[in-house]
C-alpha cells in the first residue's frame, strides 16, 4: 500500500524532529550541569592558580596575534567605508566617532568573540575530546582527582580572563588602525578625528558595556568549547564533530546574546 | 611556586590589557573631560524641547559646563522640564538665559547659557526663567510659507492651511524667521 509508506515516511521525519529536539534539549540541560559543575569546583581549582595561568597564556596570549592583526584590518576597513559615507554628508571629521564606537560597542567584543571561537575554543574541545578518548579524564577521577577541577574550570576561568582583554586591545588597535587610515592617508584633521570621538564616547555607556559584553562572551564561548569536548564520543571522528559544533554553536551564542544585550543596554 | 616564563607572557597580557583599557578610558572616552565633578541642579521649563536628550551639553559661551540630567514632562503646564547639572565651579546669576541649540544644522541639540547681569546667582534646585524653545524646522517651514502667500497672494501658495500657520507664527515670535524669508525676496 503506498498510502501506508507514505504513513511510515512522515512518523520517520516526524520521530527524527522529535529526537533532534529533546536531543537538544538533553545536551542543553547538561552543559547547564556542567556550567554549575564548573562554579562549584572553582575555589578548588584556584588553590593551584598556576593552571589558569597556563591557560591564560594558551588561550589568551597566543590568541593575540590573530586579533590584533584581525582588529588593525578592521579598523582600517572601517575608516575607508565610513569616509565614504560621511564625506557625502560634509561631516568626515565624525570618522574618528564612527570608528570608535562601532569597535567599542559591537565589532570590538563580537569579532573577538569569533576569533576567540575559532582559535582557542577549537583548541579547548578538541583538547578535552582527546583527553576523553585516551581515558585520561576516567584516569584522574581513578586517582581521585577531579577533572572538572583539574581540567575544565581552569580553562573556563582562563576564557573568561582573556576575552575582555583580547576584546579591549582589539578596539584600542582598530581605532589605530582607523586613526592611520583617516589621519595620514585621507587627510583628516587629527584635532578634529581625536576631540570629536572623546566628546562621543562616553566611559560608562560606550567603553564598559563593551567589556561587559565580551565579558557575557568569554562566558559563553569558553563553556559551549568545554561542554562539547566533555560531551564529545570518545572516537577521531566525535572528537572532529565536536569541534566543527563548537565553533557553530559559539559563533550562534554569541551573535544571539549580543543582540540580547544590545537592546538591553540600549533600554537602560 | 617556582616562576616560568609562562607566568611572564601572560603578566604581560594582562598589563596590556588594562594599559589598553585606560587608554580607551583616557584617550577615546571623555573620562577625563566630562570629569565634571560636584554639580548643581537647576531646572528650566520649555514649550518644545526638539530633540534635546538627557547627558545633552550644557554650554556657556561654547565651552561645556555641564549636562542635561533629566527631561520628565509637567502634565499641569503642559511643558517639559529640563534639570541641568552644571558644574560647582559656575556660578551663573539669576536672570540667565537658556536656549535649545543646535549644533551645525542636523547636528545634536544642546542647552546655550547666556548670563544676565543680577547679582544672586543661581542656586540648586532654582529654575531658569528665561527660556528659548528649540527651533522646530517644519514649523519654519511653514512659517516660510506663509510669509511668501501674505507677500504674493495670488500664487499657488496661498492655499496653504492657515490655521496651522497662524498657531506657528504665535509659537515662534517672529525674530529667526525674518532672517530666513529676507533672501528670498526677489
Amino acid at each position: 500500500m503506498i498510502r501506508s509508506n507514505i504513513l511510515v515516511g512522515l512518523v520517520r521525519i516526524l520521530r527524527k524532529i522529535g529526537h533532534n529536539f529533546s536531543d537538544r534539549i538533553w545536551r542543553l540541560g547538561a552543559g547547564a550541569r556542567l556550567f554549575g559543575l564548573t562554579l562549584a569546583y572553582s575555589g578548588e581549582s584556584f588553590r593551584r592558580f598556576h593552571l589558569t595561568i597556563r591557560e591564560v597564556y594558551f588561550t589568551g596570549v597566543m590568541s593575540l596575534i590573530i586579533v590584533l592583526v584581525s582588529a588593525f584590518f578592521v579598523g582600517m576597513v572601517l575608516a575607508l567605508q565610513g569616509y565614504y559615507t560621511l564625506q557625502k554628508y560634509g561631516s568626515s571629521e565624525a570618522i574618528g566617532v564612527l570608528v570608535a564606537l562601532s569597535l567599542l560597542r559591537e565589532l570590538g567584543p563580537v569579532v573577538t568573540a569569533l576569533l576567540f571561537a575559532g582559535r582557542a575554543g577549537t583548541a579547548i574541545t578538541a583538547e578535552i575530546g582527546l583527553m576523553k578518548a585516551t581515558e585520561q579524564l576516567s584516569a584522574m577521577e581513578m586517582m581521585a582527582v577531579s577533572p572538572i577541577a583539574r581540567v575544565v574550570a581552569p580553562r573556563f576561568w582562563a576564557g573568561v580572563i582573556a576575552m575582555p582583554i583580547l576584546a579591549t586591545l582589539f578596539s584600542m588597535v582598530g581605532i589605530l588602525g582607523g586613526y592611520l587610515v583617516a589621519v595620514p592617508l585621507i587627510g583628516v584633521d587629527a584635532g578634529a578625528f581625536w576631540s570629536q570621538m572623546q566628546a562621543n564616547v562616553d566611559w560608562r555607556f560606550d567603553i564598559l558595556n563593551g567589556v561587559i559584553k565580551s565579558l557575557v562572551f568569554g562566558v559563553a564561548c569558553t563553556m559551549i568549547a568545554l561542554f562539547e569536548g566533555y560531551d564529545a564520543p570518545p572516537t577521531a571522528e566525535g572528537v572532529s564533530r565536536a569541534t566543527t559544533r563548537t565553533v557553530v554553536t559559539s559563533s550562534l551564542a554569541v551573535l544571539g546574546l549580543d543582540f540580547a544585550l544590545t537592546s538591553f543596554m540600549i533600554s537602560m | 611556586m617556582e616562576r616560568t616564563t609562562i607566568d611572564l607572557w601572560v603578566g604581560i597580557f594582562v598589563a596590556l590589557g588594562l594599559a589598553a583599557l585606560l587608554g580607551l578610558a583616557m584617550k577615546v572616552g571623555n573620562l577625563t573631560t566630562s570629569g565634571i565633578g560636584e554639580t548643581y541642579t537647576v531646572t528650566a521649563n520649555f514649550e518644545n524641547i526638539g530633540g534635546l536628550k538627557p547627558r545633552a551639553p550644557v554650554k556657556s559661551a561654547g565651552v561645556v559646563v555641564g549636562r542635561v540630567s533629566d527631561i520628565t514632562f509637567d502634565g499641569t503646564t503642559f511643558e517639559a522640564v529640563v534639570s541641568l547639572n552644571i558644574d560647582k565651579r559656575y556660578a551663573f546669576p539669576k536672570d540667565t538665559f537658556a536656549n535649545i541649540y543646535t549644533a551645525g544644522l542636523l547636528g545634536e541639540q544642546y542647552i546655550g547659557l547666556e548670563a544676565g547681569g543680577d547679582e544672586v546667582s543661581l542656586v540648586s534646585g532654582d529654575k531658569i526663567i528665561q527660556t528659548q524653545d528649540a527651533v522646530v524646522l517644519e514649523k519654519m517651514i511653514s512659517q516660510f510659507l506663509y510669509n511668501k502667500a501674505s507677500e504674493s497672494p495670488e500664487e499657488g501658495v496661498a492655499k496653504t492651511d492657515t490655521n496651522s500657520t497662524k498657531e506657528a507664527d504665535d509659537a515662534l515670535g517672529s525674530n529667526p524667521l525674518d532672517a530666513m524669508t529676507q533672501p528670498a525676496k526677489p
